[in-house]
């Protein structure tokens, strides 16, 4: 008896303890991500009861409506306008702080502070500073003698507000990440590398970028599949409502994730063409995913 | 680069860093009419609590902070106890598709759930769950991230010896769990107990698609509620954004250091 609970503990626990994640995960995470696809074939809103079968007719719709390459241009221009300097300056900060310092908790506190506020409260910040009328930014361009900008009119200048918000809020959060990976770059490599009169920038670049490569790609993946599933800032920049949804008054900043948020939930509940929409970003996480595995692992063999 | 080129530099990112805060603690503590002035207030005024009490006016704020507390809370506690259980079982037991298992979890973290959003809620509503807390509470129980998090830092800070003397001694595998290893655990459960409760207190998409009367929003929400309207009342806005944040920002400072530690050390293995 006492063997037989034995084997029956030790052979069925381990199941037991996985199986909360396991099952959760399947209803709430897999089910739903591949029920999406179902749904895009058909014709299936909220308040219908019949959802007919129109193959990939919400697809074909979706390509066509120039709303949705608008969205797509959006999403994109604010990827790379967020992504890259904020790569970039991660990997600067990380470098800078990669070094014995006074009051160092002090510093890794200030890089992961953004990181602890919420989205919607930096959109509401930085909505602020980048007011038409009475925001800080305009107030210093004008006293700097250049001319107010209405941040959110323009296509190029509202992409350069929201760019700034997710800058802000993560490019210490990846300094981090890129200073735990620094630290285990052997420490001989430095010191002979400044014994033959490297600079900072050349050591930067010749022994800690190569380093610390894989990390880079996890970052670079990670930033690209958040960059294309932007939504609360744009929604609330343009002040939530209906301008929030189609991202200002001219869809000058609608984002994907916006545009599948328009049809899912608030124009007549379009589910089936908002689950296509879901599908299409998911496509293209996969590609943007792939794309940027591959160039980054080209930056390497090319050195 | 000189070594006060480098201070220069990070005090000023430091500065960076922290002066939205600041200045979000300016605007809330004015009126609007001071806002519109040349050039802006950059000190605090003396409108706090006369804007504290509209923003409780114009929406329950009370509620949503409550609501926002019940949901963090109970997610907080449920994904540190699964993610331990989970991690246990993946770091020390042995059993069939362990590896299999394993990779399928770290699999699924990069997967981007947001774009099953249209399913959940039908499923959501289904369970009649819609506008409810249970809705934004029972499908972040536990997450891939946390399994992994825990499993890495079990496999390393848990010893096999320890587990092993435990058996000998008769121990179930249960009681192995709540007396052997939720004591080893607990560093790390801190950290990824904080993680998650930042992460759930400031979720926004779901919350926004799911949660419909007032009484029900998350703190999230209910602050943009305060953001929408077409006269943009800022110092309001900004006063339900300092009232929502300032309690991570009293964890955040209470705790950073291990937080740093515990992002720095998942990143290394990660």
């Amino acid at each position: 008896m006492r063997t037989w609970l034995y084997k029956a503990d030790t052979q069925l626990s381990p199941y037991l303890y996985i199986s909360p994640f396991f099952l959760l995960f399947a209803v709430f995470g897999l089910f739903p991500l591949g029920y999406t696809a179902w749904v895009s074939l058909h014709d299936w809103s909220l308040l219908a009861d019949e959802h007919a079968f129109v193959g990939l007719g919400n697809y074909a719709e979706l390509l066509a409506d120039p709303y949705f390459w608008n969205a797509l241009r959006n999403t994109l221009s604010i990827l790379a306008l967020s992504t890259i300097p904020q790569l970039i300056l991660a990997l600067i900060l990380a470098h800078l702080v990669n070094r014995p310092l006074r009051a160092r908790t002090l510093w890794r506190l200030g890089l992961l502070l953004p990181n602890v506020t919420s989205v919607v409260a930096v959109v509401v910040i930085f909505s602020q500073l980048f007011g038409r009328d009475f925001g800080l930014i305009n107030w210093l361009l004008e006293s700097f003698g250049l001319g107010r900008i209405d941040w959110q009119a323009g296509v190029a200048s509202s992409h350069v507000a929201i760019a700034a918000m997710i800058t802000w809020r993560w490019t210490g959060y990846n300094a981090l990440i890129f200073l735990a990976a620094m630290q285990a770059v052997p420490k001989e490599l430095y010191e002979s590398a400044t014994l033959d009169g490297a600079t900072a920038g050349q050591q930067l670049r010749k022994i800690t970028i190569p380093s610390i490569r894989p990390t880079i790609i996890f970052v670079v993946i990670v930033s690209t599949i958040y960059g294309l599933q932007v939504f609360a800032e744009p929604q609330l920049f343009a002040g939530g409502g209906p301008n929030g949804i189609i991202g200002g008054p001219d869809r000058q900043f609608q984002t994907l994730t916006l545009y599948m948020y328009e049809h899912g939930f608030n124009r007549g509940f379009e589910f089936g063409y908002a689950s296509a929409t879901a599908w299409v970003m998911f496509g293209l996480i996969v590609l943007a995913a792939a794309v940027n595995y591959l160039i980054t692992r080209r930056i390497r063999s090319s050195r | 680069m000189t070594r006060r080129l480098v201070y220069l530099t990070l005090t000023g990112v430091l500065m960076l860093t922290a002066f939205p805060l600041y200045f979000s603690v300016v605007v809330a503590s004015q009126d609007n009419s001071a806002l519109s002035h040349v050039p802006p207030p950059v000190l605090p005024g003396a409108n706090l609590f006369e804007n504290i009490k509209r923003v409780f006016d114009t929406v329950p704020f009370d509620q949503a902070l409550l609501n926002s507390l019940i949901v963090s809370g109970i997610n907080t506690a449920s994904v540190v106890l699964f993610s331990t259980l989970a991690g246990f079982a993946f770091a020390k037991l042995k059993f069939k598709g362990r590896t299999a298992l394993l990779l399928a979890v770290v699999g699924t973290m990069m997967v981007p759930m947001q774009l099953g959003i249209i399913p959940l809620f039908m499923l959501i509503t289904k369970l009649e769950w819609h506008d409810t807390l249970l809705a934004v509470t029972v499908p972040a129980l536990v997450n891939a991230f946390g399994v992994f998090f825990m499993t890495q830092y079990l496999s390393e800070a848990l010893p096999t010896e320890l587990l092993e003397a435990g058996r000998i001694d008769g121990a179930a595998t249960h009681r192995l769990f709540w007396h052997v290893v939720l004591p080893v655990a607990r560093p790390a459960a801190a950290v990824l107990g904080m993680l998650t409760f930042l992460n759930v207190w400031n979720d926004y998409l779901w919350p926004l698609v799911v949660l419909a009367s007032p009484e029900n929003q998350t703190v999230q929400v209910a602050l943009s509620q305060l953001r929408a309207g077409y006269v943009q009342d800022y110092s309001l806005a900004l006063t339900g954004t300092m009232l929502a944040t300032l309690p991570l920002l009293i964890v955040f400072g209470l705790l950073g250091k291990q937080l740093i530690g515990g992002i720095m050390q998942g990143a290394i293995k990660g």
